[in-house]
């Protein structure tokens, strides 16, 4: 029976990361990645936006090249299912056949696109195998329903408007981005959206919507089956504590299937700084540096020529204060709980985002009335 | 194929060859070179690809983009001669290039 040291079970954001943060600390231990997605792991931002307007090609999308993970000593093996965890063996079962034994097990099996049953023909948005369908779809359709305004159906929505497509945008709840963003900012990018000419259509207004293409964008579920076959703790992700070890010593989890403990309660986050500071963290751990994971979330979102990133987590807020102009290209929304910061949204204002990131990470950051003082500068508090 | 030396903050010395084409932020990360973590893979999103060019190399890796500007004016760190690595690209003319690593890209 072949053995890794440390076996990444999913090959994606967080297993390169683990893999290449391991090496940067001069692991010399065998590293493993069993990913069941064909050829090299991709990046996914690029799937929503870049790409599917043409403006890269695949040869831009593997996080590494080839070269890498031969140089690296990192064993990729793709189109590989890991089908289940012996955790009194230490070994885990591959679609191959294959048993391998592993030293640390890192679960990095991401997340799957929710769909609506019964809806035949409709497309989703997560894979490359995805983007190529989407790409080829998008040149000849000439109608796009986007069921779903979150970040991939409202980034999908801008790449089919820029590229000339009729777009109708459905979302069952009251407003965009409901989970992701504070009223204003939602209001702002749903204003812009409008103005190029998409329908976005909130709530359960009852109409029918023809259209040559769908697609289907209404989140998604957090592949836990693996662990919770292992009779690890899974509830939206796989449990984690402070280290982001399960209840198994031998055994992690990271990325867009991990659920882990911070300051107000469980998340459970879909992001790449997310995925990438995970991997970071175990990496630190696994080379005798144990710490607990506690880094600002940020997160980006390019639509057309906004350029939206966040700081922080606003779950929770109950004031915002804007700097900037609501009805601008230019704004950021500072969402506080009582007097404390949570979170920064910042459309085209990178400076902002950038003071956020620093001001988050302190344990007293900005004040509603200092957020509020555009006299202030954000370096200075 | 350009030559690129990269001096992490410790004085570790990487020179490796990075094809035309490619940005001197990537020709990090592909070879693995420790301090440069280029999270948004080259959007200029996230700030942690930042790099100190060498004096010489100054002109010949040209100005900064405005968004690059604004992120390094809020970069823990930025000096004159701070760039962003994904904003420059490698072209014949950077054959030999020195960037030097800052303490830490967060
Ligand atoms: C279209 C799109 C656009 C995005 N844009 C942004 C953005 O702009 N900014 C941002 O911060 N984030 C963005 N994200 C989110 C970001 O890409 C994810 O959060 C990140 O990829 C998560 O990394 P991960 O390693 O946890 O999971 P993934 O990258 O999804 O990797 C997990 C891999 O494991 C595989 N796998 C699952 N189960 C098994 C198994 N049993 N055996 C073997 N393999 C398995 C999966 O098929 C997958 O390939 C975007 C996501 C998508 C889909
Ligand atoms: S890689 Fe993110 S800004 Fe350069």
């Amino acid at each position: 029976m072949r053995h890794a040291d440390v076996l990444s079970a999913g090959g994606g954001q967080a297993a390169v990361q683990l893999a290449a943060s391991l090496r940067q600390g001069r692991f010399a231990g065998s590293i493993m990645i069993i990913n069941d997605e064909p050829g090299l792991p991709c990046q996914r931002p690029p799937l929503s936006k870049a790409y599917l307007l043409g403006q890269i090609d695949e040869a831009a999308l593997p996080l590494r090249p080839e070269s890498f993970f031969a140089a690296q000593s990192i064993e990729l093996l793709a189109s590989t299912r890991v089908t289940a965890i012996d955790r009194a063996a230490q070994r885990v079962a591959l679609s191959s056949g294959e048993s391998i034994g592993y030293g640390h097990l890192a679960l990095a099996t991401g997340a799957r696109n929710r769909e609506i049953p019964g809806m035949a023909g409709a497309l989703g948005l997560r894979t490359l195998a995805d983007a190529r369908v989407l790409r080829d779809a998008l040149g000849t359709a000439r109608s796009v329903a986007i069921i779903g305004a979150g970040f991939i159906g409202l980034e999908f929505a801008a790449v089919a408007a820029a590229r000339g497509l009729a777009v109708t945008v459905i979302e069952a709840a009251p407003r965009a981005l409901l989970r992701g963003v504070s009223a204003p900012m939602a209001e702002a990018l749903v204003a812009r959206h409008r103005a190029w000419g998409s329908r976005l259509l909130f709530g359960s207004a009852a109409e029918t919507v023809m259209a040559d293409l769908v697609l289907v964008a209404i989140g998604v579920i957090p592949n836990t089956e693996l662990a919770e076959a292992a009779g690890l703790a899974c509830a939206n992700g796989i449990v984690v504590d402070a280290t982001l070890l399960t209840a198994d010593p031998a055994i992690s989890a990271m990325g867009d299937c991990a659920s882990f403990p911070t300051g107000s309660g469980r998340v459970r986050l879909e992001s790449v700084q997310n995925a990438a500071d995970h991997a970071r963290c175990i990496a630190e751990r696994l080379l005798g540096r144990p710490a607990p994971y506690a880094k600002v979330p940020w997160f980006w979102s390019d639509q057309g020529a906004l350029k939206l990133q966040i700081a922080g987590l606003a779950t929770g807020h109950d004031q915002t204060v804007i700097r900037g102009d609501a009805d601008s290209d230019a704004l950021s929304v500072f969402c506080f709980a009582g007097d404390r910061l949570l979170a920064v949204e910042s459309l085209n204002r990178p400076a902002e985002h950038m003071a956020a990131r620093a001001l988050l990470a302190r344990p007293h950051g900005l004040t509603p009335a200092q957020a509020a003082d555009p006299g202030i500068d954000l370096r200075s508090v | 194929m350009p030559s690129i030396t990269y001096i992490e903050h410790n004085g570790t010395k990487h020179t490796v060859d990075v094809p035309v084409g490619s940005s001197v932020m990537r020709g990090a990360v592909d070879n693995n070179i420790p301090g440069i973590d280029a999270d948004c893979g080259g959007e200029c999103a996230c700030a942690t690809c930042h790099v100190h060019v060498d004096a010489a190399w100054l002109a010949a890796t040209g100005a900064r983009t405005a968004q690059e500007e604004t992120m390094l004016s809020f970069a823990n760190g930025t000096e004159d001669d701070s760039r962003l690595s994904c904003q420059i690209d490698v072209t014949p003319a950077l054959d030999g290039l020195i960037v030097r690593m800052p303490a830490g890209q967060h």
